[in-house]
């Protein structure tokens, strides 16, 4: 007796490696279809705003005419803002993360805390605008700075940080860990000598996705009141400023075509600005997690 | 394929840095500015905050003023009428643009927190009503007739419930976002406080709306006069009637308020003891009322009569003694 049908099989097989290559074609329709429309954003926003792009778009603050707006205040504000939000929101969210996954006993207490922070994932960015203006602006009178911006985009980028960097440490195998502690090193030492160094790059990858979601936010600014123009630069954490996702908005809102193409040439620096980090996290990646 | 990435990584980052740099060295072509020269530097800072209408005024006056005082620190923040008259109550900022009066609740928030201010008018805005460019049929609506569309019925509205010789079709309707000062004197002037067409098209971006009415035969709607005057060759613009005959929003009518009712005054509020407490302060708002009409004419509004203006300096040169 044959345990295969070959007339059956090969009856069936037609219709099978029809439905195969139906559902091939439409799981790359789906892979192109994202492709597509990124595709034509970009080619809509480069026709428009390669124009405007040139050294006087950096050194020139925004401007009623068109041809002389430029981004330099919200281009050094973004700058400033991510000089500030990295160490602020890298230091709370590591060592959280170092405590929970290191320290601290797995009781209710930390189970409670673990959901909360993923809670926190998922809250919309314009509540830690708020939380921001009642807590940074208003009550601790930082008022409309750069340090309250920053405090508020930290808390905001701060559950994505924190899961990354417990999903790194304990990504570090236990034997490292053991190894270490039976050369008679003591927890500390072992912490920054063994574990964080081998999960610096998770951490890294992480931080920077984070950084770069910081950046392209605009809505808790706006409710921080965050101002749209200003024409001077910020020299410490505590002078005001703005960033390019506002001046962006500001500029597609106005009446006159010729701002719809500054806004894409500011656009352009955004995306730049973000696709360099976002190449440094995956060069951080790549280059350092190999090495465990 | 590694070193590839690296050296298109380095080139990136050597390239932010070029820019970092460029924009380091302060590009020192500042305008020689207007009127004004009161000959001394002054240094500090001025916060506006407030309608986003009035924001483009408001950014070319800091835009000239910063070239004539580079010291003084303006910054105009979009917060929005009302929302701009929280930030002032609470005494975040010494001007608040607004793109209607304050209100009596505004009034007595500010008097609780014991602020006085002085209202100074900066333009005139034209509301302007418009329709797709293929539209026929309209020429001019009466007050009347504006109410009778805008105004919610329950039933959706067509174009023959307003004239009989219109055609049977569904009027669409675009309308700007009810946090918007805009549609605060809409309200007023034309809804009276009644609810607007259930299913009209809200949008806070007026250039949604206008992208909606140009792509839409059956549309209508209403902004300010600067996005009409922006985009005059994809729309049509409807005269209205408020029993003098037909107007056209121009410059000329909406200037000399033959344009009613729907020609709106735009405000800021100067909190009194800015003025006598900050020079700069001072200073700004004076340039801000010396230098309004003309800047305002530029960014799409049109300029108040001149004895406006002088009435407004007149208030201020009051407070800064």
């Amino acid at each position: 007796m044959k345990l295969i049908n070959e007339e059956i099989v090969a009856k069936r097989m037609p219709t099978r490696l029809a439905i195969n290559s139906i559902l091939k074609g439409v799981f790359f329709l789906a892979t192109i279809f994202g492709l597509l429309v990124l595709g034509v954003l970009l080619y809509r926003i480069f026709t428009q705003g390669f124009g405007n792009l040139d050294l006087s778009f950096f050194q020139n603050f925004a401007s009623r005419k068109p041809e002389e707006a430029g981004v330099k205040a919200a281009f050094i504000g973004t700058i400033w803002l991510m000089a500030t939000v990295a160490p602020i929101s890298l230091f709370l969210g590591v060592g959280t993360a170092i405590y929970l996954e290191e320290y601290a006993r797995k009781n209710r207490f930390t189970i409670f805390i673990q959901v909360n922070i993923s809670n926190l994932a998922g809250v919309p960015s314009i509540v830690f605008g708020l939380l921001g203006l009642t807590i940074f602006v208003r009550a601790l009178a930082l008022d409309r700075s750069v340090l309250a911006a920053a405090l508020t985009m930290s808390l905001l980028i701060l559950p994505v940080i924190i899961v990354a960097s417990q999903e790194a440490i304990r990504s570090v195998p236990k034997e490292m860990r053991e190894a270490s502690y039976g050369l008679g090193a003591t927890k500390w030492q072992t912490i920054i000598k063994v574990v964080l160094p081998a999960a610096i790059p998770g951490i890294l990858t992480g931080g920077i996705l984070a950084l770069s979601r910081a950046i392209g936010e605009t809505a808790p600014l706006v409710v921080l009141g965050i101002p749209m123009f200003i024409a001077f630069l910020p020299r410490t954490v505590f002078d005001t400023f703005t960033v390019l996702p506002m001046q962006i908005y500001n500029w597609t809102s106005r009446p006159q075509e010729e701002f719809q193409h500054v806004a894409a040439a500011g656009i352009i620096v955004l995306l730049v600005l973000l696709i360099i980090m976002n190449s440094i996290a995956v060069f951080i990646r790549n280059k350092f997690q190999k090495r465990y | 394929m590694k070193s590839f990435k690296f050296m298109a990584l380095t080139a990136m980052m050597s390239g932010v840095m070029a820019f970092t740099a460029a924009c380091g060295s302060d590009g020192s072509s500042e305008k020689n500015g207007g009127a004004a020269d009161s000959g001394k530097q002054l240094s500090g800072n001025v916060a506006v905050d407030g309608s986003s209408t009035v924001f483009p005024i408001m950014e070319a006056i800091s835009e000239e003023y910063m070239a004539e005082q580079p010291e003084v620190k303006v910054s105009v923040g979009v917060k929005g009428t009302g929302g701009g008259f929280e930030k002032f109550i609470a005494g975040e900022t010494d001007m608040s643009n607004a793109s209607r009066p304050i209100k009596d609740e505004e009034k007595a928030g500010l008097e609780k927190a014991g602020i006085e201010y002085t209202e100074l008018k900066l333009a005139f805005d034209g509301l302007s009503v418009v329709v797709n460019k293929e539209n026929d049929f309209i020429d001019h609506l009466t007050v009347d007739e504006l109410k009778k569309l805008w105004v919610d019925t329950g039933k959706p509205k067509k174009w023959s419930d307003i004239r009989p010789e219109w055609p049977k079709e569904e009027i669409k309707f675009y309308s700007p976002g009810t946090d918007s000062g805009t549609y605060d004197y809409f309200n007023e002037v034309i809804l009276e406080e009644q609810p607007i067409v259930s299913n009209a098209t809200l949008s806070e971006d007026d250039n949604q709306l206008v992208k909606g009415i140009s792509g839409d035969k059956n549309a209508i709607g209403f902004f300010g006069f600067a996005y009409y005057d922006a985009n005059k060759e994809n729309l049509k613009i409807v005269k209205i009637d408020n029993g003098k005959g037909p107007v056209e929003p121009t410059h000329e009518t909406i200037k000399s308020g033959e344009y009613e009712p729907l020609s709106r005054p735009l405000f800021t509020y100067v909190a009194n003891k800015s003025i006598s407490d900050k020079e700069q302060v001072s200073d700004f708002a004076e340039f801000a009322i010396e230098n309004a009409g003309e800047l305002a004419e530029e960014v799409g509004y049109v300029k108040l009569p001149e004895e406006e203006y002088k009435k407004d300096l007149e208030k201020l040169k009051e407070l800064q003694k």
